[in-house]
């Protein structure tokens, strides 16, 4: 057999997180009662005209510049015509001549190493609605809610190699994205949508193979599954001597397979042809620096300053930064109780075993940072011990309870008065005499045993550095 | 005395002056539909109840000093029925719309609401505004009140017929091609078709979107003023709407127009005019040349081709336009279908008549990849072209003047044989549209059978007050030929 190269391009689809719709003032909230989001604008009742929600350019044009794109500061909207009954206008309004955003790239790193992946576009388009089916009646209904939602479609160029490379791609917009504030990225709720453009031909061949778009992956790994699937059903259709056909096919992640949904014979024609109901779109200098200028700080340079800053480990920083949520938590946290490398340490190691335990991700935490910061201002002060404070953060990583509040009503507190520690370590000592010797003998051990018995005695509500320093100055 | 012979000011300062009620008023207007319209079929759609009771709130509100500044209160308006009015059937004249009713109000209706404008029907139509005759409504044809034997124009055929048989005080049309203008001159009424922008478009039902404008139909030049003060203004809810601080056109009138410059084409006087226009057209130069305008002939440039860049744009922009109405969500639904592909291709097939879907092919035709840029695109580069023609004219003239129409009202069945030479009539009438201009069409005569022609004044951007001015002092030369 030879080898072969796979070529991905893929186009990424992307709800923007505006609180109104695109082109009128109807809510943007997910859910919510069949056709309760919607007006005649948006419905596209006869007459109605459409007007720009300017916050959609403003999102847009963070996304491009985040991804290194030229700005056109000189768009316009064109209009794509097809029938089907979730668009209510049978066009959707696009970019296509003029698109805000292009010529860009994001650097992506994988086991092969560093690259640059090319983004072609981004361009602003209106989202169509949903058919549900209807079992029992056996009818299709419609539901208009997610009709005119805005939506970027990011078009990257057909740079990526694997499905490794995709996924890394894809985290990495992900991440852009949310860190700007654009989108919360939510895949299950459609608010992240990737169709994949896939072609394999002969390595070292120069001609892009005939490549066919893949759609309905809904998590990266049945994206990941799809790119393999549809590698391996190219190939082997060419080491069957066949060829490939250009088309769109339906990834069946059940099944673990996809089907072919039409092919370039049967491709509609849109007729694109420029908007007329809205006007030219012009972005000023000095709208473009205004959202330049506001432009938050993004994952790469976040990390670099939690190193540099926060004295935390490169490792740490990338998980801590791979969620948006997270570097939050952290940050805000860090601002309450200072002790970045404390923080950092509830969150690698507690958090994320507790994550892994309900099988959740970091998007899922809902505890707050004055409780964690609270928490850890607990142990500075030494009020109390690691321990306690374990199970005070079990607390608060499920319930978000104050774990001031908590440690006083069950009396967690741990005893700072010496005088009853060292009269209990006394009663420890005197109760344990083979240990003593053990002890004096050099056996370092022995003293573990002495200051567990006597945390023990104390119910775990001593500070275990303490219990160390009394037990050392009686016996040495 | 019959009241619906008065225009719509006079009966609005009867009103103020308690002379008569706006319910008075109202019935007598629906009087007189009852006699005529079952002759002329100007309206689909009368709404005798719903008239009177606005017409007593309406009333309440004058009497309780708050319209004191309208002075079309209580006046009842014909209102195009492509225009959407909510609770009110809005069928565009045809069958895919015939029992579609808006949950919303046009803006203009809106305004003219607000104003105390009483709406009395909706009136006939071609349908979805394509055609020059009023023949091809769902609804019937229109006739014209001059001479029943007659087309009364289109696509607003039903307004400037009601406004000319006395059925309306004034009326509200829509204008893409010549749509307003042409029916005017048809009818012997007067019509504007403002600046692209001026009025919102928000609830007008689209045919072409780059080119629609609503404007007045009336029965004087002073009673489209005054409606145009009403309807106009920049609107939120429609972004190509312009922001213009105030238009203020009814106060104009009467200011003179020396030294004021006219240019006439004179490709617009030359084959396929009639004589007989040609005549009335001259004189009613020369009359504003009394007035103390200069006259002067000249070239205006690449008008020739504005027929087929307007039928290549206004049919693309309609086949998108048009393809909501599938039968999915509202309107006409075919009665035996299989799957979705037959709804569609049922109701459309059913829904839609033949002219309208004429346009709707050549604009499917014309915006389908291969043939993009040889028609689409080359017609908005003419449309650019014959932009830069008017724009060269203006630096020199303030109005250019000519016919509205190259002949008068055609009979009744003579136009729909033969589309071409029914798009031809357009010839004057079109580049006003692409070129986003104001233009008034206003009675200048009369041919040998009677049937009234039409004087075009066409303005710059924005230049409503000129070519409204202009029009005016013309009106009060020609008063005797009017009616």
């Amino acid at each position: 057999m030879k080898t072969y190269e796979t070529v991905i391009g893929l186009e990424v689809h992307v709800e923007l997180a505006t609180k109104t719709k695109i082109f009128c003032g109807c809510t943007t909230l997910f859910g919510g009662e069949p056709n309760t989001h919607c007006c005649p604008v948006c419905t596209g009742m006869p007459g109605t005209l459409p007007v720009l929600n300017g916050k959609v350019v403003e999102f847009a044009i963070a996304a491009g510049l985040a991804t290194g794109c030229e700005i056109n500061q000189n768009c316009k909207f064109d209009r794509k015509n097809y029938f089907y009954p979730d668009l209510p206008k049978a066009y959707q309004v696009s970019q296509l001549y003029l698109p805000i955003c292009h010529d860009g790239g994001i650097e992506i790193e994988t086991s092969a190493g560093k690259k640059v992946v090319g983004i072609h576009e981004i361009h602003m388009e209106e989202d169509a609605g949903k058919l549900i089916h209807d079992p029992w009646e056996d009818c299709t209904l419609v539901d208009y809610n997610r009709c005119g939602v805005p939506l970027i479609e990011i078009v990257s160029d057909p740079d990526m190699r694997s499905a490794e490379e995709v996924i890394a791609y894809l985290e990495k917009l992900k991440l852009i994205l949310q860190y700007l504030g654009v989108s919360d990225c939510k895949m299950q709720e459609g608010s992240l949508r990737a169709d994949i453009n896939l072609s394999v031909r002969e390595m070292g061949a120069k001609e892009f193979g005939t490549r066919t778009e893949m759609k309905n992956m809904n998590s990266f790994k049945a994206i990941a599954r799809a790119i393999e699937g549809e590698r391996k059903r190219q190939i082997e259709v060419l080491e069957y001597g066949k060829v490939i056909t250009q088309e769109t096919r339906r990834w069946d992640d059940n099944k673990d397979t996809s089907f072919a949904m039409r092919s370039k014979e049967d491709a509609q024609d849109y007729r694109y042809f420029p908007e007329p109901d809205l006007v030219p779109i012009v972005i000023s200098d000095e709208w473009l620096l205004e959202i330049e200028n506001r432009q938050p700080e993004l994952r790469d340079e976040k990390m670099l300053r939690y190193e540099k800053e926060y004295d935390i480990p490169a490792y740490d920083a990338g998980i801590i930064t791979g969620s948006k949520h997270l570097a939050d938590l952290f940050e805000e946290t860090v601002a309450l109780c200072g002790r970045p490398k404390e923080v950092s340490n509830w969150l690698m190691v507690e958090t994320m075993r507790l994550l892994k335990e309900e099988e959740k991700e970091p998007e899922d935490i809902t505890f707050s940072a004055e409780h964690l910061a609270g928490l850890i201002k607990l142990i500075g002060d030494n009020k109390i011990n690691r321990t306690v404070a374990k199970e005070v953060f079990e607390k608060i990583f499920k319930d978000n309870i104050d774990p001031v509040k908590y440690v006083e009503e069950k009396g967690l507190s741990m005893v700072s008065d010496e005088g009853v520690l060292k009269a209990t370590i006394e009663k420890i000592i005197a109760e344990n005499p083979a240990s003593v010797n053990d002890y004096r003998s050099g056996k370092e051990k022995a003293l573990g045993f002495l200051v567990g018995q006597t945390m023990k005695e104390m119910k775990g509500k001593a500070d275990p550095g303490a219990i160390n320093k009394i037990l050392k100055e009686l016996l040495d | 005395m019959d009241i619906t012979k008065l225009s719509a000011l006079e009966l609005g300062k009867k009103i103020k002056e308690k002379e008569i009620s706006a319910a008075e008023a109202v019935s007598l207007q629906i009087d007189r539909i009852k006699e005529k319209d079952s002759e002329y079929n100007c309206y689909i759609s009368v709404l005798e109840e719903r008239a009177l009771s606005e017409a007593k709130e309406v009333q309440k509100r004058i009497d309780g000093g708050e319209l004191a500044d309208a002075p079309l209160a209580g006046v009842p308006i014909a209102v195009k029925d492509n225009i959407c009015t909510k609770g009110i059937k809005t069928t565009c004249g045809s069958k895919i719309l015939y029992n579609f009713i808006p949950p919303y109000n046009a803006t203009v209706v809106e305004k003219l609401k607000a104003q105390g404008a009483v709406i009395i029907g909706k009136t006939n139509m071609d349908e979805f505004a394509m055609g020059s005759t009023t023949e091809t409504s769902y609804f019937g044809i229109t006739k014209n009140p001059r001479n029943t034997e007659h087309v009364p124009g289109g696509s607003s055929g039903g307004s400037a017929a009601a406004v000319a048989a006395d059925e309306a005080f004034y009326a509200l049309g829509s204008d893409t091609g010549g749509s307003i203008r042409q029916p005017s001159a048809f009818c012997g009424v007067t019509g504007i078709k403002p600046t692209y922008g001026t009025v919102s478009r928000y609830g007008l039902v689209a045919y072409a979107s780059s080119l629609d404008q609503i404007g007045p139909i009336g029965k004087n030049v002073a009673d489209c003023a005054a409606a145009l003060d009403i309807i106009s203004g920049h609107d939120k809810k429609d972004s190509t709407s312009v922001p213009t601080e105030s238009y203020g056109y009814l106060k104009v009138l009467g200011e003179d127009i020396k030294g004021m410059k006219i240019g006439i084409p004179k490709g617009y006087l030359g084959s396929g005019l009639s004589e007989e226009i040609k005549r009335s057209i001259l004189a009613a130069a020369k009359e504003l040349e009394k007035q103390g305008a200069s006259i002067e002939e000249f070239d205006l440039e690449a008008v020739e081709y504005a027929i087929p860049a307007y039928y290549v744009i206004a049919s693309a922009e309609a086949s998108s336009n048009l393809s909501r109405y599938d039968g999915i969500k509202y309107g006409f639904r075919t009665e035996d279908f299989e799957g979705l592909q037959e709804v569609y291709k049922k109701t459309r097939s059913e829904g839609f008549g033949n002219e309208v879907k004429r346009r709707m092919m050549i604009g499917a035709f014309v915006l389908s990849s291969g043939y993009y840029d040889a028609y689409y695109n080359k017609a908005l580069r003419v449309k650019a072209l014959i932009k830069e023609g008017f724009d060269r004219a203006f630096d020199k003239y303030d109005i250019i003047l000519g016919p509205t129409a190259p002949a008068t009202a055609p009979r009744i069945g003579e136009s729909l044989s033969d589309p071409l030479q029914m798009y031809l009539g357009d010839i004057y009438t079109v580049s006003v549209n692409l070129t986003g201009l104001p233009a008034i069409s206003l009675p200048c005569g009369t041919d040998k059978m009677g049937l009234p022609i039409g004087l075009q004044l066409i303005g710059k951007h924005f230049g409503e007050r000129d070519i409204l001015k202009a029009a005016y002092l013309f009106e009060q030369t020609r008063k005797e030929v009017v009616l």
